[in-house]
């Protein structure tokens, strides 16, 4: 049997199955899930390969894991001395506490999905482990992807991971529906690590592509599943997905077969992927209610602005007003950069040379790659 | 890092009202790009608010006049607040502030700190 049905599979159940179980334990008991789906996906290479892949493979990973779960409910102290009780406290007040009944109905797993990205997203743990257990817990992926998209290597990714999920454990996490107070500011929280999530993947050093893209997609794919809630919605999430679609439909374009990234102004607009773009319009049309104007809207706008390849004069006005505007209300170099290269296009190399002395940034690289690039123009 | 106000004045004669709309988009313009200057080296501490030209002046006595500028030749337009070491990096950081193109002047004070 080839492996790759089942790493699909384990892809796709992997953060489904653990946030449904973490759902029946409470989020202190994370690695027993870990541990349960672990288990059943290595039952599930074994006995495929000698008996072939079930019919229904996902019933059959379900079907096992919940058997699992039960039986560690037997045997294992921990969960008998201590889950046991808080769950017939009333703790988890969906579980039917005779039964402890699996629910992995598709409306259950979005649900308890949900709930772990608020869960995972809480401010107590730094954003770096909590980009790096959001891979983990939410996107699936193993510690070898994490280390690499990290740049960094399996024992600090560990490490991270440990500490992040011991801040659930001693800040007493709860998986719970998200409910209306405090509902803006925990989600403004969740749309920063999803924003993260996908600049990770898409700004990210590590010369995998394949793995580059996966990230981007899965902070999508979170961000989708915000949208398909009342309370999370919001304008600002219509926004970020808006942003986030607009970007990644250029993911092609920006890449060569080598680590080279194709600079925009060189990019074939025909690798552009037109229905990630429509998609984005749809969401920046769903973002433009209410009265509030996030870096995310701003950011959306100009990444719109970067779908239409024509070189015009309104096009540049229009982004350095919006990297204005960012500018007001969320700083970085980066950003003051990429203003400075738009005051070039809409307002001349003047000024632009002018403005960019003013920003002192002389230790940044682009920064310098910006002056270089200006000083080599004509002055008119 | 210290923060300070910088007060927009201008003379009455020269009522943003009174401008017409394509002359307005390119004041406007200007104003944006500014401020953006001051926010791309990271000094804008709150982009401030703009004053609309109707008000009163509640005086001692119960005294109300119509208007906060009928005796003053200036008056103030608006208002934002910078991040500077200190008030002379302050001022230059308003060198360029489009006011000065209308006869109008920047205020720049110092906010006392907590």
């Amino acid at each position: 049997m080839s492996n790759e049905p089942l790493k699909e599979l384990f892809q796709q159940q992997f953060v489904k199955m653990v946030a449904v179980i973490s759902n029946l334990f409470g989020l202190q008991h994370i690695e027993l899930a870990e541990d349960i789906v672990s288990e059943t996906f290595l039952t599930a290479a074994e006995e495929w390969e000698k008996k072939g892949i079930p019919e229904n493979p996902v019933a059959w990973l379900y079907t096992v894991a919940k058997r699992k779960t039960i039986h560690l409910f037997r045997r294992d102290n921990i969960l008998r001395t201590k889950v046991l009780p808080a769950l017939a406290s009333g703790h988890a007040d969906e579980v039917d506490t005779g039964a402890f009944e699996l629910d992995f109905s598709p409306k259950h797993i979005r649900d308890s999905q949900l709930q772990m990205l608020f869960a995972v997203c809480t401010p107590a743990i730094a954003s770096e482990s909590q980009i790096g257990l959001a891979l983990r817990i939410l996107c699936g992926f193993g510690i070898d992807e994490i280390a690499e998209a990290f740049l960094s290597n399996k024992e600090t990714i560990n490490k991270r991971l440990f500490r992040a999920k011991e801040k659930l454990r001693t800040e007493n996490i709860r998986l719970e529906p998200p409910s209306g107070t405090g509902i803006t500011s925990r989600l403004g929280n969740v749309l920063h690590i999803i924003y993260l999530l996908f600049s990770e993947g898409y700004y990210s050093q590590t010369p995998n592509r394949v793995l580059q893209k996966e990230l981007c997609w899965e902070a999508m794919r979170l961000g989708v599943l915000l949208t398909e809630y009342e309370l999370t919605n919001q304008p600002h999430t219509n926004a970020l997905m808006a942003l986030m679609c607009f970007h990644a439909s250029r993911f092609s374009a920006r890449q060569t077969g080598e680590a080279a990234i194709i600079l925009y102004e060189q990019q074939d607009e025909s690798l552009w992927d037109t229905d990630l773009i429509r998609e984005g319009m749809h969401y920046l049309a769903l973002s433009a209610t209410g009265d509030q104007l996030t870096s995310y809207h701003l950011e959306a706008r100009i990444a719109y602005w970067h779908c239409i390849k024509e070189d015009t004069p309104e096009k540049w006005e229009e982004i350095l007003q919006l990297y204005n505007q960012l500018l007001m209300i969320n700083y970085s170099p980066s950003v003051a950069l990429n203003r400075t290269f738009a005051l070039f296009k809409a307002n001349g190399l003047e000024q632009a040379l002018i403005e960019l002395e003013k920003l002192k940034l002389e230790g940044n690289y682009f920064y310098n790659v910006l002056r270089d690039f200006l000083r080599t123009l004509p002055p008119h | 890092m210290k923060e300070f106000a910088f007060l927009f004045r201008f003379p009455r004669a020269n009522d943003p009202g009174n401008i017409a709309p394509e002359e307005f988009k390119a004041i406007a313009k200007k104003w944006q790009d500014w401020a953006g200057g001051i926010a791309a080296q990271g000094r804008m501490s709150n982009g401030g608010q703009r004053l609309a030209m109707e008000g009163k002046v509640l005086k001692p006595g119960g005294v109300i006049t119509d208007g906060p500028f009928v005796e003053i030749r200036e008056c103030l337009g608006s208002f934002i607040v910078v991040k500077a070491e200190n008030l002379d990096e302050a001022t230059t950081l308003a060198h360029g502030c489009p006011i000065l193109d209308q006869d109008g002047s920047v205020e720049i004070r110092p906010i006392f700190g907590y």
